[in-house]
């Protein structure tokens, strides 16, 4: 074929500027130097630095609860909108209701933010509540945009679902309660389990949500690393980089190879 | 003799003598609509124990909704579905005396073939040991004794297929639902299979209903078949009697291969029916009586196997069932062969020969010109 | 075995959760219901809610106190009174810096995505048509910079482009001048690029490879060339991946907020960036959710589009 160099060529590009700016940060969260881009020798003291930033360890604290319990809140409800939409053909206001699940994939941050605050002081001034904004109200704000995450990744499950499995296990007398539990969510189990581990990384990894609604003292880590990088550049944010890197990478890969092979394998 | 032989038959056949046997699965003027669509119209059917009665029809024939509405994953928009004298209109899936094997086995993937077995057995309750015992009562059942801890991926079709079987027979039903059981095989495991289904059916004596579209099964599965087309029953009738005596054109068609010609009536005795084909080009006398009127148009069928092809012009009695045409096309098959024949109204006929006669030298060839005759039992005439 | 037995099935318990049904049923709740309630009063309360808020709130005006902005509800002498004030969009459609952001705004993330288009393109392409075994494994690769924090990727482009920062670095040894690449508009548009460049390749090649190879080769065998065949038959079929694939990047690159402030100068206008200075700066409440309200506009045609190709991704 004519092109048969093409597209090797510029996947091999498009791969490479996808990657050589994350492996040079990499490389220098390791330099000597506070220079960021002039090497001068290995060093961890960068690392060392990130662990005596009790700002940085408390902002990480704050962000993996934030980001665990909006995940949660996000997979219950993410769930229920899924099965709402896939298992019932029709309803009142099924139009409205699928355009709210998914509005918050596209809705651009600013103004979910915006739109989130306002409606926390207003609530604030007409109920006493939230007092004040904090955990709670960040939870509150990524719990819904999460919930959109989930529901796409388990409707699309839950569309390949073979609901004859689900009307095997009512023919041999399971309650529809107990075909849910027996049956449809052990099936659906990788979905939740991707859906939730989505929703726990769009959290961790939101900047300017957080920002709108978040009070005093309750800074995350994007907040964090947003001022500091706005100052300029720092190698302490490196080595954080590098730790998160990695261990996404680590997990992404873990779970591509839990997929592949509790992939059913077609029978000979 | 001849009288216990007839006793015997009505023993076994008890749809032969309804006056004496209580049905065992009575559905009584089922109609399905999903939402304008009418997939059932107006189904009246009577099962009787230890049946195996196939539902034979096309695809949107309505055959899987009425499986469906008796397993109560659908419930008739009107009408009644009784099995053993009990009204399941208002029973729930999981409360019916049916279970059901699905086409696409339904087999729950996270489970391993035995879990699969033994789910229903769980569901009632059973004691531990009792649903062991069971479990492995039905693996020697299906011949799978050494597959109980594989997944249900770790099986071939066949296998999948027995797992299937075993789990909805698990809880004894009194019905057992089979929908396309043998229409994922391949077509030597699927005949295969047939003899064992049958088989499993009669030492069990479960009632079983199976739906399917593939007329060569139900003719070996079935004691009865209910032939489907449009969401109704077009006729319902033993193997023999659908295709040797079909009631309808539809029904005469859909079943094996068939000849089928216009005629008028001209003679209608009670004793015999004389009918004037200018297709056929000749007068088809049928030796019994027939419903219908003089000058009616009407239709004959008959199958390729119950005419005779000659050289010579055979001796017929009452001037007709005899014609006369050139051979346009031969399929050689084995053990038969299916001769085309041209006549002179341009109209086709086919006519198999059993090749008895091996490397027959002096076989009726190409462009030949030949005699096509029948007996006054041959076909079929049909008025609708 | 035996066929009929008469101690089976054993009499059936009416389980407690059939009672609680058959309860609530009674009452008009269906199951239906309570599978609906969570997420619709949820998304009620924190999505719809809070646009109506910021739809009230972008006609009042700003003023000193809490919360910084006039009440749309007065009572005076026993009457409820209703106050609007349009000033907010009427200051959007007057003063050139927001008509200039939202220009320059549709601009940027125009050419962003074009420019994402290009690369992806190819990528998306390479990977459909790519040994099973190597599919997975490239899927993966263009994953896995999306999982991994959006922010630290910006900011590992900042060391990329800097003055002193790797380009440069490289080009240096080759006698090259150093280019001045940061606070450019150009980093802007490698940021958005950088960071979406897996929203656009995944529904590119979600629809790519689907596409039956026999067909490539009857255009092949009719006589078309490889180019041919790509414009006549692979690019219009691939269409609702490329439409999918470009609202994912256009609509929020609209409303991007830390691509500009990181990587912009002070001459990039964005309308994410000019909301957030002027709530977070300028503290006039009303003023940015009138921003928000026009840009929600602004979005609103490519989401709908959006939504068409999605439906007709997931059909195919």
């Amino acid at each position: 074929m004519g092109r048969g160099w093409f597209l090797p060529i510029a996947a091999a590009l498009g791969f490479s500027f996808l990657y050589a700016p994350i492996v040079s940060l990499v490389i220098f969260s390791f330099n000597e130097s506070s220079l960021v881009t002039v090497w001068s020798g290995f060093s961890t003291k960068w690392y060392a630095a990130l662990f005596n930033d009790p700002q940085l360890l408390g902002a990480a604290w704050l962000s993996l609860q934030i980001a665990a319990v909006s995940a949660s809140i996000a997979l219950v409800l993410g769930t229920l909108a899924a099965i709402a939409l896939v298992r019932f053909r029709r309803f009142r206001g099924r139009t409205l209701f699928s355009g709210m699940v998914s509005a918050p994939l596209v809705m651009p941050d600013v103004i979910t933010g915006l739109s989130l605050l306002l409606l926390f002081v207003a609530m604030e001034s007409l109920l006493g509540w939230p007092q004040g904004r904090g955990m709670l109200t960040i939870v509150i704000a990524h719990a819904t945009f999460c919930t959109a995450y989930v529901c796409v990744v388990v409707q699309s499950r839950l569309s390949d679902f073979d609901r004859s499995l689900e009307e095997a296990a009512m023919d041999l007398g399971a309650s529809p309660v107990r075909t849910f539990f027996d049956v449809t969510l052990p099936i659906i189990a990788p979905a939740l389990v991707s859906g939730w581990l989505l929703g726990f990384t769009l959290s961790l990894d939101d900047l300017v949500i957080a920002s709108f609604v978040s009070g005093p003292g309750s800074s995350t880590l994007p907040m964090v690393i947003f001022s500091k990088v706005r100052l300029g550049v720092s190698p302490d944010v490196n080595a954080l980089a590098t730790i998160i890197i990695g261990i996404v990478a680590l997990g992404v890969l873990a779970a591509t190879i839990i997929q592949l092979r509790s992939k059913p394998k077609k029978p000979a | 003799m001849a009288k216990k032989s007839q006793q015997l038959a009505v023993d076994t056949r008890p749809w032969r003598d309804p006056g004496n046997n209580k049905p065992f699965v009575r559905i009584k003027n089922v109609t399905k609509k999903f939402g304008d669509v009418l997939a059932v119209h107006d189904v009246s059917l009577d099962i009787y124990r230890s049946e195996l009665f196939c539902l034979l029809g096309g695809s949107g024939s309505g055959k899987s909704t009425l499986l469906r509405m008796l397993a109560g994953f659908e419930s008739p928009s009107s009408g009644t579905i009784e099995i053993d004298g009990q009204d399941m209109t208002d029973v729930a899936p999981y409360n019916r005396p049916v279970n059901m094997m699905f086409q696409s086995y339904a087999l729950f993937p996270h489970m391993s073939v035995e879990q699969n077995i033994a789910y229903g057995l769980k569901r009632d309750h059973l004691p531990k040991g009792e649903i062991n015992d069971r479990v492995a009562e039905l693996l020697s059942l299906v011949k799978l004794q050494d597959y109980g801890r594989r997944k249900p991926h770790q099986l071939s079709g066949g296998q999948r297929q027995r797992v299937a079987l075993a789990r909805a027979l698990a809880k004894r039903p009194k019905l057992l639902l089979l929908d396309e059981p043998l229409g994922a095989l391949d077509k030597k495991l699927r005949e295969e299979t047939q003899f064992e289904l049958v088989k499993i059916q009669e030492s069990l004596g479960v009632t079983f209903i199976v739906v399917t579209h593939d007329q060569e099964e139900a003719m070996t599965l079935a004691t009865r078949i209910g032939v489907m087309n449009l969401g109704e029953i077009a006729m319902i009738g033993e193997p023999t009697d659908i295709y040797e005596f079909p009631n309808s054109r539809f029904v005469a068609g859909f079943i094996g291969s068939v000849n089928m010609v216009e005629g008028v009536v001209t003679e209608d005795e009670p004793g015999h029916v004389r009918i004037r084909s200018s297709e056929l080009g000749c007068d088809i006398y049928v030796g019994h009586g027939v419903d219908c009127a003089p000058e009616q148009l009407l239709w004959w069928a008959v199958r390729p196997e119950k005419m005779v092809l000659s050289r010579e012009k055979p001796h017929t009695d009452h001037g007709a069932n005899v014609t006369t045409g050139t051979v346009e096309e031969i399929a050689y098959l084995g053990d038969i062969s299916v001769y085309q024949v041209a006549l002179e109204s341009g109209k086709r006929i086919r006519v198999s020969q059993t090749n008895s006669i091996r490397g027959k030298p002096d076989a009726i060839t190409w462009e030949e010109k030949v005699y096509l005759s029948w007996d006054d039992q041959a076909g079929s005439v049909l008025t609708v | 075995m035996t066929t009929h037995d008469p101690t089976y099935p054993p009499p059936r318990r009416l389980k407690p959760w059939t009672t609680v049904e058959r309860g609530l049923a009674k009452v008009g709740i269906s199951g239906r219901m309570l599978v609906l309630a969570a997420p619709v009063l949820w998304l009620l309360v924190f999505f719809l809610v809070p646009l109506a808020v910021v739809f009230g709130i972008s006609l009042a005006t700003k003023q000193f106190g809490r919360p910084p902005y006039s009440p749309l509800l007065t009572t005076e002498e026993g009457t409820v009174q209703l106050t609007l004030h349009l000033s907010n969009y009427i200051r959007l459609f007057t003063d050139n810096l927001y008509v200039a952001a939202y220009l320059s705004s549709i601009r940027i993330a125009a050419i962003s995505t074009i420019l994402t288009l290009i690369i992806g393109y190819p990528m998306a392409y390479a990977i459909a048509r790519a040994p099973d075994k190597w599919r997975n494994i490239l899927l993966m690769l263009v994953v896995l910079p999306f999982f991994t924090s959006f922010l630290l990727r910006v900011y590992a482009l900042t060391g990329f482009m800097r003055g002193n920062g790797v380009i440069n670095q490289f080009l240096g040894l080759f006698g090259i001048e150093p280019l001045v690449m940061m606070q450019t508009d150009f980093a802007v548009y490698v940021g958005i690029v950088y960071t979406y460049l897996p929203f656009m390749i995944l529904p590119l090649y979600t629809t790519l490879v689907k596409l039956d190879v026999s067909l490539f080769e009857a255009s092949a065998d009719l006589g078309a060339r490889p180019l041919r065949t790509f414009l006549s038959v692979t690019l219009p079929l691939s269409m609702p991946g490329v439409i999918a694939g470009s609202m994912l990047v256009f609509i929020p690159a609209i409303g991007e907020f830390v691509i500009p402030s990181l990587l912009g100068g002070p001459s990039t206008l964005m309308i994410g960036r000019v909301l957030w200075d002027e709530f977070f700066t300028n503290t006039n409440w009303p003023r940015a959710a009138a921003v928000a309200m026009a840009m929600l506009v602004v979005v609103v045609v490519p989401i709908m589009l959006l939504q068409r190709a999605q439906s007709s991704v997931v059909e195919k």
